[in-house]
Formats: C-alpha cells, sequence, structure tokens
C-alpha cells in the first residue's frame, strides 16, 4: 500500500516535470527557428520612450527598459496604496450607513452599494475618465474653487510648499499636480472597491449576535461605546480575511489604467514588450511582480488576522 | 490575445518542413494582419468589406497565390498585438501600415517585404492653440499611441530640440483621439498619413486642425513576414513589386486584358504570355496578369483609397515621374 503511493506520487511528479521541459524547450525551440531574441538583456537597454508621470524615481527617455519599468511598478504601488486607504475608509463608512437607524441614509447606501458592485469596473473607468479629463475646461480657461488650485484637463493643481501652479505656456507649472488618469483610475478603484468592502463590514457587523449588543447597552455602554468595545472587535475576526481579497482585487485591477492611459506596471511593461519583441520575458516580469504584491499583501493581512483573533 | 498568441508559440510544433505559401495554398485564404481601422489604410466599409492600401496588398498576395483576390481573411491587430501575432503564426502577412527599422527586421523575427508607403511622422494641433512649429510644442501634453516607432521618435525629437513633453499614451486609437479632441491633449503625433486619415475621417469639424510642417522622421511602412520563409518572403515581396511594377508599364485593371495580346517583351513576359516567373515563385505563371486585372496596379490603389482623403503622391509616386517608387525588373 504504502510503496504504491510512492510509485504514484512520483510517477505524477515525473509527469509535472516533463510536461514543464516540454513546454521550455519547446518555446526555445521556436523563439529560436523564428530568431526571436531571449533573455533579459534588454532591461538594461536604452527605453527611448518619455512616461507621463513618475513617481519616487526620476526618469527620462535615456534612461534604460529596467529603470522605465520601476517607474511603472512605483506608479502601481502608489495608487494601489492610496486606492486601499481611501477604499477602506469609504467602505466602513458606507458599511455603517447600511446599519444606520436612519432611513435615507441606510437607503442611499444600499443603492450606492448596488448599483457600483454591478456595473463593470473598465465601464466606470471610461466613466471616470471622460467626465474628468474630457469634460473639464482646458488649461487657459481653468476653474480655480480655491485660491491656487486650479482645476482643468491637464488635472488638478495645488500649491505646495515651494511654489505655487502657475499657467506658462500649455500647461500649469509649478506645485503638485493629479493627472486625469491618476484621478480617474483612483476614483473608479476606490469608489468600486468601497461598494465590497461595505457589504463586507456589513456582514461582520451583523454576524455579531444580538445578545453582545443587548448586554452591552444593558451594562450602560452608549451605543458608539458598545460598538468601539463589543461589536467591533468581534467583527474585525469576520471582516479581514474577505478584506484581503478585496485589497488584493483593487491592486490587480489597477492594471485596466492601461485602458485609461495612466502609465502603471503593465502600461510601461506592454510598450516594453512591443519595442523589444520580448513578449515573454515582459509576461513573465508582469506575473512575478503581481505575485509578490499579492503574496506580500497576503501575509500582511494574515499577520494582522492573527493578532485580531488573539485579542 | 497577446497571452494567446505565447500559448502558441509555446504548444506549436516547430514547423520546419512546411513553408507558409504550401500551408496558405493548402488552407485556401491568406490569413492578413491589418489595421484595426485607419481609412484609406485598412477599414471595413458600410457593407463590412475591408477597404485600402494595405488590404490590398493582402488582396494581390491572394491574387498571385490562388487567382482569386477574395481568398483573403482579415485580422484587425492593434499596434501592440501586431507581431506576436505574426510572430505566433496567426496571421500569414502582417500588413498594418507597420514601419521598416532595423530591431524589427533583426530581433523581433521579421522580413519586410518592401515598401508600400513613404511615410514620415508629424504632428497635428487645434487651429486655436495658433502653433505654427513644432519647435513652439515646449511644455506640450501629446497623445500617442503605443509600442509604436511614433513614441520613440517623439522622445527624440523632444530630446534634441532640447523640449520637455507630457505623454498620454492610449492603446486604443479610438480612446486616444477622444482624448486628444476633448482637448486632454494639446498635441496628437503619429504618421503624416495617419494624420491626414484621422482628421479627414473621424475630427468633428476637420479644418480646425492643422498638421504642422516639420516631419521629423522616415516612416517606410510596408508588409512584414516571418523569418526563415524565403519561399513566402518572395511571393509578398513579388506580390508588391508586381502593382508598382504594372503601373509603370502603363497597365492597369482595364488595360490589361489587351495587353495578354502586346508584342512588348516586358508586357508579355509581366502577364505571364512568355518566360516561366510565376513558376519560379511557386505560382501559377499569370500571377501578375490576376493581381493587375482583379486589384489594380499600384496607382489605382492610391487613387481609390488615398485620394478621396486629400493625400497627395509625393514621394510616393513612379521613380520615373518624381516620387522613389521603384520595382526591380520581373524577368
Amino acid at each position: 500500500m504504502r510503496f504504491r503511493e510512492v510509485v504514484y506520487q512520483t510517477a505524477l511528479a515525473i509527469a509535472v516535470a516533463l510536461v514543464a521541459w516540454y513546454f521550455v524547450s519547446n518555446t526555445a525551440a521556436n523563439l529560436e527557428a523564428r530568431k526571436i531574441a531571449s533573455g533579459f538583456a534588454f532591461l538594461a537597454r536604452e527605453a527611448g520612450f518619455e512616461i507621463g508621470e513618475t513617481t519616487l524615481f526620476a526618469y527620462g527617455a535615456a534612461d534604460s527598459y529596467g529603470r522605465a519599468l520601476g517607474v511603472g511598478l512605483a506608479n502601481t504601488f502608489r495608487v494601489a496604496a492610496i486606492g486601499v486607504v481611501l477604499a477602506t475608509v469609504l467602505g466602513v463608512a458606507i458599511g455603517l450607513a447600511r446599519l444606520s437607524g436612519n432611513f435615507l441614509l441606510r437607503g442611499l447606501a444600499a443603492c450606492y452599494v448596488e448599483f457600483v458592485r454591478n456595473v463593470p469596473l473598465l465601464v466606470q473607468l471610461f466613466f471616470w475618465y471622460v467626465l474628468i479629463a474630457e469634460n473639464l475646461p482646458g488649461p487657459r480657461e481653468a476653474l480655480q474653487p480655491l485660491p491656487g488650485v486650479f482645476l482643468c484637463n491637464r488635472g488638478i493643481f495645488f500649491p505646495d510648499f515651494s511654489s505655487s501652479p502657475v499657467l506658462q505656456g500649455f500647461n500649469f507649472v509649478g506645485g503638485v499636480a493629479l493627472t486625469p488618469e491618476f484621478a480617474a483610475l483612483l476614483a473608479g478603484l476606490v469608489s468600486y472597491t468601497a461598494a465590497f468592502i461595505a457589504e463586507i463590514v456589513r456582514a461582520g457587523i451583523l454576524a455579531v449576535s444580538r445578545g453582545q449588543v443587548d448586554a452591552a447597552h444593558a451594562m450602560g455602554l452608549t451605543r458608539r461605546a458598545a460598538l468601539r468595545h463589543v461589536v467591533l472587535p468581534q467583527a474585525l475576526r469576520l471582516i479581514v480575511p474577505p478584506m484581503t481579497s478585496q485589497y488584493l482585487n483593487l491592486t490587480k485591477n489597477s492594471s485596466l489604467a492601461v485602458a485609461i492611459g495612466y502609465p502603471d506596471l503593465v502600461s510601461i511593461a506592454n510598450t516594453t514588450m512591443n519595442q523589444t519583441g520580448q513578449a515573454i520575458e515582459g509576461i513573465a516580469i508582469i506575473m512575478a511582480v503581481y505575485l509578490t504584491i499579492s503574496l506580500s499583501i497576503s501575509g500582511l493581512m494574515n499577520w494582522y488576522n492573527a493578532r485580531v483573533m488573539r485579542a | 490575445m497577446r497571452i494567446l498568441a505565447m500559448l502558441l508559440l509555446c504548444v506549436a510544433g516547430v514547423a520546419q518542413g512546411q513553408s507558409t505559401l504550401d500551408a496558405v495554398k493548402s488552407k485556401g485564404f491568406v490569413q492578413c494582419g491589418v489595421n484595426t481601422g485607419l481609412a484609406g489604410f485598412s477599414q471595413p466599409d458600410s457593407k463590412g468589406v475591408w477597404k485600402g492600401l494595405d488590404v490590398d496588398l493582402c488582396r494581390a498576395v491572394a491574387a498571385a497565390v490562388f487567382g482569386d483576390a477574395a481568398k483573403v481573411r482579415y485580422t484587425p491587430l492593434t499596434a501592440q498585438q501586431r507581431f506576436t501575432a505574426l510572430q505566433s503564426g496567426e496571421v500569414d502577412i502582417l500588413s498594418r501600415n507597420t514601419t521598416w527599422t532595423v530591431t524589427r527586421d533583426t530581433s523581433l523575427g521579421l522580413n519586410f517585404a518592401g515598401v508600400n508607403f513613404y511615410d514620415g511622422q508629424g504632428f497635428m494641433v487645434p487651429k486655436k492653440l495658433n502653433v505654427k512649429s513644432a519647435k513652439q510644442l515646449n511644455g506640450a501634453t501629446v497623445c500617442v499611441q503605443p509600442g509604436t516607432t511614433t513614441e520613440l521618435n517623439l522622445a527624440d525629437y523632444f530630446r534634441a530640440n532640447r523640449m520637455s513633453f507630457k505623454p498620454v499614451v492610449i492603446e486604443k486609437l479610438e480612446e486616444v483621439l477622444n482624448a486628444y479632441f476633448s482637448g486632454r491633449c494639446d498635441v496628437f503625433t503619429t504618421d503624416v498619413s495617419g494624420l491626414v486619415s484621422v482628421r479627414g475621417s473621424r475630427a468633428p469639424k476637420p479644418d480646425e486642425h492643422v498638421i504642422l510642417p516639420e516631419v521629423i522622421s522616415k516612416e517606410p511602412l510596408g508588409p512584414a513576414v516571418r523569418h526563415g520563409d524565403d519561399r513566402w518572403f518572395d511571393v509578398v515581396k513579388w506580390s508588391l513589386f508586381a502593382t508598382i511594377e504594372a503601373e509603370e508599364l502603363g497597365l492597369s485593371s482595364k488595360t490589361v486584358d489587351q495587353a495578354l495580346g502586346s508584342k512588348d517583351p516586358a508586357v508579355q513576359r509581366f502577364v505571364g504570355a512568355t518566360g516561366d516567373v510565376g513558376k519560379m515563385l511557386g505560382l501559377d505563371n499569370r500571377w501578375a496578369y490576376h493581381i493587375v486585372k482583379q486589384v489594380g496596379n499600384y496607382g489605382e490603389s492610391f487613387e481609390a483609397n488615398l485620394k478621396p482623403l486629400g493625400f497627395e503622391r509625393g514621394i510616393n509616386a513612379l521613380w520615373s515621374k518624381g516620387g522613389i517608387l521603384y520595382a526591380p525588373p520581373i524577368r
């Protein structure tokens, strides 16, 4: 019995290895036969294209493909990190609103959730992009909602510590700018993910048994104090695991940026693949990066979950 | 799509024995990769029939191989999808206003069969910006499609002239044009042919947009095939040359039937009345006759597809008429 198991396991392992070997060697042979370059040497070559916005890194067309991909990765991180925070805040607020005693608030929150999570994200991204990029006035007719803040189809411009935005030639110069692509992507990801988070929060809170709330009230805790000290700690145990998937979703969905021109990792990798023709390497990089990000988020959330469970 | 093509690369056996020409003959049609919709080059008309200069090249190859220009199936490809589609064998020819460069010829594993349109990159701006020269574009926001030589030339040009710009990079032509026409960008850049085509066919008000005088690059556009299949390469190359040679010989779709009885030896060879050029290519001896009869010569194709959009022959005229189109002798 034991022997037979070992034989089966070994046979399966060999079969898997053979299939993997077949794919790898066949791909290599096909690439060779078609004289398509392979390997990662291209990462050090000059990229030659510009990137619309950069986070952390300075980048110019004279830099390498590797650096360009780094900029794309940083842009992905930026939108995902800010998106996760904002989606959590908005999602929790809406989730609590769905449980509110106020009929109007409850109804509005329910409408929001049902509407937003039932429209495909890509459509919502186009909606936000058209709203922001294609309906706002040009930079010469920019709106000025607050002194020093300008709103136009080039983006939203804020003053920072060193300078204020000034219209110079085609565009505003100085200050801090949010591009329409970033703003649209962030708005789309946050509003979409928040709808799912709201439902998770609501479910988590409703799962705490009614007796706990009653007991808290009987002890003289206010509604707010009962929520904070009795309901939330228990609800979090149920909320954290599905929340992890929402954070993962948001991060992975950020690759839809390519449709509205935000230079995220996928967009830069696509351009790189086209300029170099090395699609297999490009896709491998994208897969490795998303796998790393996703596993990191999972690890972090598992750690947090373990903490919540202990408390 | 790209991933699908990559999978094909992984799974497909190494097909060395069979040439593309045999494969095409046995399946009965030419699979041709074309643009998703660029007026004058490849675009389906109101009845869904593909029309354009690049489409005519596909039809010419089908006429040469099968004696029937209709035996083509089209695969619309974005700029990003095109090379993988050709490499993986999803299409037999890539005829999609593609610039011939050394990188594409070598590390992408392509062979360019020639040039069917000599182009150059230009800039289009709204008239109301009052820009007269590309040198005034410092600080501008520029709409551009990714994965093109355009994107690289753009960066080169601004670097060479010590100017800065903000690119807005969107893959789909429709989306990138929406961004430009709605004012998200100050400038749209692509090959001048693309600018003329887009202004004529997509602009809400064509006369509100100007194409700046600077042409910043050489863009020889032509059909490409896979490396390492010389017979198929020859067929595509000489199908293109045949359309140019026909114009030079004065043969058109209307006159080629009379030419069958011509006494001119060059014409006799061309229509296959004498010699065995067709056999050398692995085709019917009347291959070139079929091309001209069914598709027409290069000039006819240009007149039908590009003239209505406002294109001039310019350098795309025959060498004997002040242009640079030149076909090697068919003999």
